[in-house]
């Protein structure tokens, strides 16, 4: 059981910083994701701690005891890399077999853990079959039972399921979070796909150019985001810019025409002028009272359908609808949208940081 | 900063063990020449070069030389574009055999080539006794400028035709659909369309040619007589058949060595200015070309082969004559094999232990230098990688000749020995090795490297338990055939050799010069069947088929 602390990390390659300054600490048997657009820093964060690459400043620790210094070999990792990484020459069993060996585990001790680690994965059938001869998806259970026998102190995976098709992928991600749980190790995991990120995790960490933007569970990134780029990152949204008004003491947000909702206790106090408004598509409703709009197009997706309809104010809306209605929605018809005021979240109009209270301004 | 190169551990005291061995065994003997080019009598002189482009005798030779080389590698291409053109679109009867063999004529040594155009029309050739006695007139002399062209001709078509074919197998068939699409097909369509993209191609297979050909002494000293090239001059003047300057052979060396590595820089420029990298999803199918054309598509390619072959099957046939004096006389016997068979044993048993040593050596060496290179990219490394391409612009000759310079007095008297023969053979094939193992260690996923260390692995065991393994097919692949090269070597060892140490090939050279035809025959049939033999093993390996067609 290991808990990892990242202090004041900082990490640039050749002169170009790619991690700035980090902090951040991953809980004991935790399954932790590290979640951000292409070119963020994941991989460079994990590499890190793996100890693949370099640390310019900072430290890192397991359980209170700081690695830096450490050799990958000698950090007691397990590591799933999105090329599998299998090792060409050996059959499924030989590979898991590696890490075993290399600590010197006796044979029958080792042949029934390798034994073990296949089943936890369902490959024991193909323990003998050679990588060249596995498809992707069982590539990577061999990867998973190999990075998982020798029982390391910490499990690190970089985007293990982006080579897999989308059907494998959540069949894969529940073994892998099975398989986590079981063995209970302490889980660094990165993807850059949001959904996978919130179907596995514990706590996730959003990342954007080298720095952290939140961390927290999936439903606290959800219904409260720490910002703008995480409300757009994590799921759809909708941002508009409003005017908040201050009288007697109530913050009120003007919606446009006559429609208002009071944020006395939601706005974090003091704040005042022009803010952002997330507004999540599943808040949005068509019919009853609310903001006037045009639909602009429908796109049928089966169970629903997803629709942007453009407000008076010229600012577009998408929001979702099930497949009720016996006929489409016509391009340029009128439609009301009504806004379910307690889904909403704001952010400064300028910096973009959440203005919600409790948000650390 | 610091990169993964940089980090001091095992593999950095490697990197230094290496650029050590290599600065005193190829670098310092290298320089030996260089200061002996600019020495005359113990003091700085440029007498040497001064005497070179004095006379016409001496630079003669260059101009000599480069016309051969210009000559030989225009015609090599002109020859090898269509026969890869014809081999890769159309359907040719045989064509997997075809290849073999076309493959098997390039394997087989060079100077055997020459040798066998002189059994066949030479003064007392069989092809020039034939037209004598029958039309009563004799044929065109097979010595001289035109010999040396044809028989490097015909030996280096076949790699520049390699080349290509590899290349012509990036492209996708797509790629033709769409210009037929746009009414370009046939000649004009492989000239406007395909041949830019086999221009880098191209390139590297004619500097191949060029290097190879300007470098190549057994041809020119066997069948050039009056028309002398470079390196025929460099080994007179070295061996000294009229006198002994080895101060001028030096500066010819050196003149050598810059011509080549001009056209080596030049070629690096060229290709550095066009490269694209393609894959083809769907390579291009041959298809049957009906009528007179495809008669004379077959003509083109079995006329080729025949020729490419002729020398190889005379050799053999040669072998079982009848011999006078060492000539060749009519009837047939064993006795060239019965009558050298000691000498026979000798030879092998050299080629054999001498190679293989050679071989390991280059092997270990060549493995190191690529993960070095590839994985762990610093300033030394990048140092060792350069340094390892040095002698693919040194012509054989002026390896042995600084080898010699370096090693026959003080502390380091190896002339003569089993090491320096080693040595000699192991640096001659280094950049090849080393080029072919970089390429594969590219192809290896570093991942897999750092999932054995993530195991626990040490780098030792990584290397040895992951690396080396997951590489090894290509491994011996291209062992066997820097085996196949080392055996058919010539040049680079014929100053370092005595006979304890004499292999094979040398002895063919020294038995043709000596003029014993028929146990130069019979030797060079034991060579070309160990080759044979060698790249019949190479074909059973699991993926070596691929290696022999690139
Ligand atoms: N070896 C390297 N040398 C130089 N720059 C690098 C290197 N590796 C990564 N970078 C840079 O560091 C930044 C972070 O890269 P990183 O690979 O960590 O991104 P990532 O979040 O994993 O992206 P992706 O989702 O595309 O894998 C990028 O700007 C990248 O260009
Ligand atoms: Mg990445």
């Amino acid at each position: 059981m290991t808990s990892i602390t990242l202090r004041s990390l900082r990490k640039e390659y050749n002169g170009q910083v790619a991690i700035p300054n980090l902090d951040l600490d991953i809980h004991d048997g935790e399954f932790f994701t590290l979640l951000g657009p292409s070119g963020c820093g994941k991989t460079t964060l994990l590499r890190m701690i793996a100890g693949f690459n370099s640390i310019e400043a900072g430290t890192i620790s397991f359980d209170d005891v700081v690695i830096n210094d450490r050799s990958p070999a000698a950090r007691n990792i397990g590591m799933v890399f999105q090329s599998y990484a299998l090792f060409p020459q050996m059959t499924a069993a030989k590979n898991v077999a590696f890490g075993l060996q290399t600590r010197n585990i006796e044979r029958a001790e080792s042949i029934r853990r390798v034994e073990a680690a296949l089943e936890s994965v369902h490959m024991a059938h193909l323990k003998d079959r050679l990588p060249g001869e596995m498809s992707g998806g069982q590539q990577q259970r061999v990867a998973l039972a190999r990075a998982l026998v020798i029982q390391p102190a910490v499990l690190l995976m970089d985007e293990p399921l982006s080579n897999l098709d989308a059907k494998l992928r959540v069949e894969m991600r529940d073994t892998i979070r099975e398989a986590q749980r079981e063995a209970g190790i302490t889980t660094v995991y990165v993807t850059h796909d949001q959904e996978e990120a919130m179907a596995v995790s514990d706590r996730i960490a959003v990342m954007s150019m080298g720095v952290v933007q939140q961390v927290g569970s999936p439903a606290e990134i959800y219904r409260n985001p720490a910002n703008r780029f995480v409300a757009e990152f994590i799921g759809k949204t909708n941002l508009i810019v409003r005017d908040l008004h201050q009288r007697d003491g109530v913050t009120t947000l003007d919606l446009g025409e006559g429609v208002s909702v009071d944020v006395t206790s939601t706005i974090a106090p003091g704040v005042s002028g022009r803010v952002q408004v997330s507004v999540r598509p599943e808040a949005v409703r068509a019919g009853g009272s609310g903001l006037q709009a045009e639909v602009v197009e429908e796109t049928f997706l089966g169970s629903h359908s997803q629709i942007r309809a453009r407000l008076s104010t010229g600012e577009t809306i998408e929001f979702l609808e099930f497949s009720r209605r016996a006929s489409l929605w016509e391009r340029g018809e009128k439609v009301v949208l009504q806004l379910d005021t307690e889904m909403l979240t704001y952010f400064d109009a300028e910096t973009g940081a959440s203005i919600m209270q409790g948000a650390k301004l | 900063m610091k990169g993964p190169g940089d980090r001091f551990d095992g593999w950095t005291s490697v990197a230094v063990a290496l650029t050590g061995g290599y600065l005193l065994l190829v670098i310092w003997p290298l320089v030996m020449v260089l200061i002996n080019s600019f020495a005359g009598g113990g003091e700085f002189s440029l007498a040497g070069f001064e005497k070179f482009f004095s006379s016409r005798l001496y630079y003669g030779t260059l101009t000599n030389s480069i016309l051969v080389t210009v000559c030989v590698t225009v015609l090599a291409l002109v020859v090898a574009f269509p026969l890869a053109y014809f081999m890769t679109m159309f359907r040719i009867g045989g064509s997997r055999s075809i290849q073999m063999l076309i493959l098997a004529s390039m394997m087989s040594p060079p100077f055997i080539g020459a040798y066998s155009w002189i059994l066949l029309l030479g003064n007392n050739g069989m092809i020039t006794k034939f037209i004598e006695d029958t039309l009563g007139f004799k044929p065109p002399s097979i010595y001289g400028f035109a010999g040396i062209v044809l028989v490097l001709t015909l030996q280096l078509v076949p790699l520049i035709f390699t080349y290509l074919m590899g290349a012509w197998r990036t492209i996708d068939v797509s790629l033709l659909e769409a210009s037929e699409s746009m009414g370009i097909t046939g000649w004009r369509r492989a000239v406007q369309v395909i041949s830019p993209l086999l221009w880098p191609t191209v390139l590297a297979g004619s500097l191949l040619v060029f290097v190879r050909a300007f470098a190549d002494f057994g041809t020119p000293m066997l069948i050039g007589q009056g028309f002398r090239t470079v390196p025929v001059l460099i080994y007179s003047s070295f061996v000294g058949e009229v006198s002994i300057d080895k101060s001028f052979a030096a500066a010819v060396s050196v003149i050598v060595i810059a011509v080549t590595l001009a056209v080596f820089l030049l070629q690096r420029y060229l290709v550095s200015r066009r490269t694209f990298s393609m894959t083809a999803l769907r390579s291009i199918e041959p298809r049957r070309l009906p009528g007179w054309r495809g008669v004379a598509v077959h003509i083109y390619v079995y006329g080729f082969l025949t020729l490419a072959l002729a020398p190889l099957v005379v050799v053999v046939f040669s072998s079982f004559r009848k011999t006078l004096y060492g000539q060749l006389v009519d009837g047939f016997s064993l006795d060239s094999y019965v009558d050298s068979q000691r000498d026979i044993l000798r030879y092998v048993g050299n080629t054999f232990g001498i190679g293989i040593t050679a071989l390991i050596i280059l092997v270990v060496i060549a493995v190191l230098v690529a993960y070095l290179t590839v994985r762990r990219k610093g300033a030394l490394s990048g140092t060792l990688d350069t340094m390892t391409m040095v002698p693919y612009v040194v012509p054989g000759l002026v390896i042995g000749i600084a080898l010699v310079t370096a090693f026959s007095q003080g502390p380091f008297m190896l002339t003569g020995t089993f090491a320096i023969m080693v040595i000699a053979l192991a640096i001659r094939r280094l950049p090849y090795s080393v080029r072919s193992t970089t390429a594969l260690m590219y192809q290896l996923n570093p991942s897999i490297e750092e999932a054995a260390t993530s195991l626990g692995a040490s780098k030792f065991r990584t290397l040895v338990r992951i690396i080396i393994p997951a590489l090894a097919p290509g491994i011996l692949s291209g062992a066997i055939l820097s085996w196949v090269t080392i055996i058919t070597e010539l040049s680079t060892t014929l100053f370092l050799y005595n006979t304890s140490t004499q292999t094979l090939s040398l002895g063919i050279y020294a038995e043709v010069i000596r003029g014993q035809l028929g146990t130069a025959a019979a030797l060079s049939t034991v060579l070309l069947v160990l080759t044979m033999l060698s790249l019949i093993l190479l074909m059973k390996l699991p993926g070596g088929q691929k290696e022999l067609r690139v």
